[in-house]
């Protein structure tokens, strides 16, 4: 199955409407935005710092996007575009595990301190 | 099956978020921080089943390696090194963009539509910005380039030159679909990611590390549209609007307008401004005796960290110093400015690194009121944050910048080498007040030498 498939679900699940895909994907988009945005808001400024960690490793999600151009195409593994896709999971593979134990290990030092 | 993979995405999607929210304090971002591990985990499960037939090998191989070389990375970088080590991870986002966009447009067998084609330009060319844009940003934050703004005559006709030339292949690519013009088009938009940030200096090098966070968000969602893939496009937003946030808050504290930022030639315009006034004025100087001996017998002290307490190592003994004093009944607390590191936030870590309390350690606007009834306001190593010239002077171009109030407390010490002039390069008039004590040397020799004193 397609991604598309995911996407266009999505857009008709609203009233039934048969948009194209994109006006759904738009809607998930600006909804988004305001989630983020609220957020974000109500992340403490003590923790600014893990706060861009976190979202570097959030935006490694691209991942998802690479792993798809890695794909069999007429029988052939390796293409240009699965050779792209395969080093854009590499570098997007970096900011994820290098984000998210970043984090971590930041965080662990906001533990409050037991004496 | 295929509700299922969407409804995973879904979760995903719900957990990054729910990883945000954890970070609203220091008790539950731990916990947080799992929930984002586990959407990225389940976010890469569920892709397996989404794409057709997917190469697994290759798949793993590259995930593996990429979590090597990010593993090792965080282990070892220095809390100091972190705004290079954002703006390093900022850059991969920006390049993985790149790539997945150009495959897509190579991908055999795959045609794109029109609104597929210009979601295809707007993520790459996003991604090719932030690509080149995170290396400067790097060079310039690890120092290996030069941290000045680089200003010459055009430069605005010469980007807006080539944001037309990009668009005009971008536009190309659209009609002809020809790949040459969308390499052509990508090519551009990385020399455009280096002449928009060489004119901007060191001193916004916050705002543009927000920035540039702000874009990696911007770019992984343009790629979700392209891909029609919602998983994409929520933690792509996400992370965009974060990184705005960010960087309107850093501007705040700076007093500065984002587009005076982008503009550039802050470095500049301070560098040719020059030490103010020539007239000598006079300042007091003190040992780090005579200031141990005033802070052991105040009953409140408030210690500004600036960056310079961490470029000289200061932090744990500094620590030791507070516990010292807190021991004998000085209630002490730490104020921080919002620039007061080099990235938002980033004095917090710092100090968390030297085992610092969080609850000793106030924001701004938290303490501002607190300073006219201490006794003692330490200053060590930051300077224009807390400069009065911000609110009397008018004529300072710092006027308007929200300051610390340290030039309220009883006595005000401001460890610092010399009378040097700060990142701004202008003098600052705390420094000659009456009650204003100057103790100079290296931070961490003399918050060493106080420690000493008070034993």
């Amino acid at each position: 199955m397609s991604a598309t498939a995911v996407a266009s679900a999505v857009s008709q699940a609203s009233h039934g409407l048969s948009t194209d895909p994109f006006i759904g994907l738009l809607t998930i988009f600006v909804l988004a935005i305001f989630v983020g945005y609220h957020v974000v808001w109500n992340v403490t400024p003590a923790l600014h710092t893990p706060l861009m960690a976190v979202t570097n490793a959030i935006s490694g999600i691209i991942v998802v996007g690479a792993m798809l151009q890695v794909v069999d195409i007429h029988a052939q593994q390796i293409t240009l575009t699965s050779v792209l896709g395969a080093i854009a999971i590499f570098l997007a593979s970096i900011n994820i595990f290098g984000g998210f134990l970043v984090t971590q290990r930041m965080l662990e030092m906001f533990k409050k301190k037991n004496k | 099956m295929q509700n299922l993979l969407a409804l995973l995405y879904l979760a995903s999607a719900v957990l990054f978020i729910l990883s945000l929210r954890g970070l609203s304090s220091p008790l539950t971002a731990r916990r947080g921080n799992l929930y984002g591990m586990t959407g990225m985990a389940l976010a890469v499960m569920t892709t397996f089943f989404v794409a057709d037939s997917p190469v697994i090998w290759l798949i793993v191989a590259a995930i593996a390696a990429g979590a090597v070389v990010g593993a090792w990375k965080a282990r070892t970088v220095a809390m100091t090194a972190m705004p290079e080590l954002v703006a390093a991870m900022h850059s991969l986002v920006g390049l993985s963009a790149v790539l997945i966009a150009v495959a897509a447009v190579y991908h055999a067998g795959v045609s794109h539509s029109g609104v597929q084609k210009i979601e295809l330009f707007i993520g790459a060319f996003i991604g090719a910005i932030t690509f080149t844009a995170s290396v400067i940003a790097y060079g310039k934050l690890s120092g290996k380039f030069g941290a000045r703004a680089i200003n010459f005559k055009g430069q605005h006709l010469l980007n807006l030159l080539l944001a037309l030339t990009m668009l005009g292949f971008g536009m190309a690519y659209f009609f002809t679909d020809s790949q040459a013009a969308f390499l052509m088009m990508v090519a551009i938009a990385l020399a455009l990611g280096v002449t928009l940030i060489i004119p901007i200096g060191g001193a916004d090098m916050p705002v543009v590390v927000s920035m540039l966070n702000s874009y990696s968000g911007w770019a992984a969602a343009g790629i979700g549209f392209t891909l029609e893939n919602p998983v994409l496009i929520i933690a792509g937003a996400c992370v965009g609007a974060s990184g705005a946030i960010l960087s309107y808050i850093m501007c705040k504290a700076m007093n500065r307008s984002i587009v005076s930022v982008l503009l550039g030639g802050f470095g500049a315009e301070a560098a040719t401004a020059g030490p103010a006034g020539s007239a000598q004025k006079n300042y007091r100087s003190g040992s780090a005796d005579d200031a141990a001996f005033l802070m052991e017998n105040a009953e409140k002290v408030i210690i500004i960290p600036g960056y310079g307490l961490a470029v000289s190592r200061a932090q744990h003994a500094l620590q030791e110093l507070t516990d010292l004093l807190t021991e004998r009944g000085v209630d002490v607390r730490y104020a921080i400015h919002p620039v007061a590191g080099r990235m938002p936030g980033h004095m917090n870590v710092l100090l968390a690194e030297a085992e610092v309390p969080y609850d000793k350690v106030f924001e701004m606007e938290e303490i501002n009121s607190e300073f006219g009834t201490a006794d003692v306001a330490l200053v060590i190593g930051a300077n224009d944050v807390v400069n009065p010239a911000a609110k009397n002077d008018p004529a300072s171009p710092i006027y308007g910048m929200p300051i610390l109030d340290a030039y309220k407390a009883r006595t005000v010490m401001v460890v610092k080498r010399s009378m040097n002039a700060g990142y701004a390069g202008l003098d600052n008039d705390l420094f000659y007040m009456d009650r204003t004590m100057m103790v100079f040397g290296d931070a961490k020799k003399v918050v060493e030498e106080m420690l000493q004193a008070v034993h």
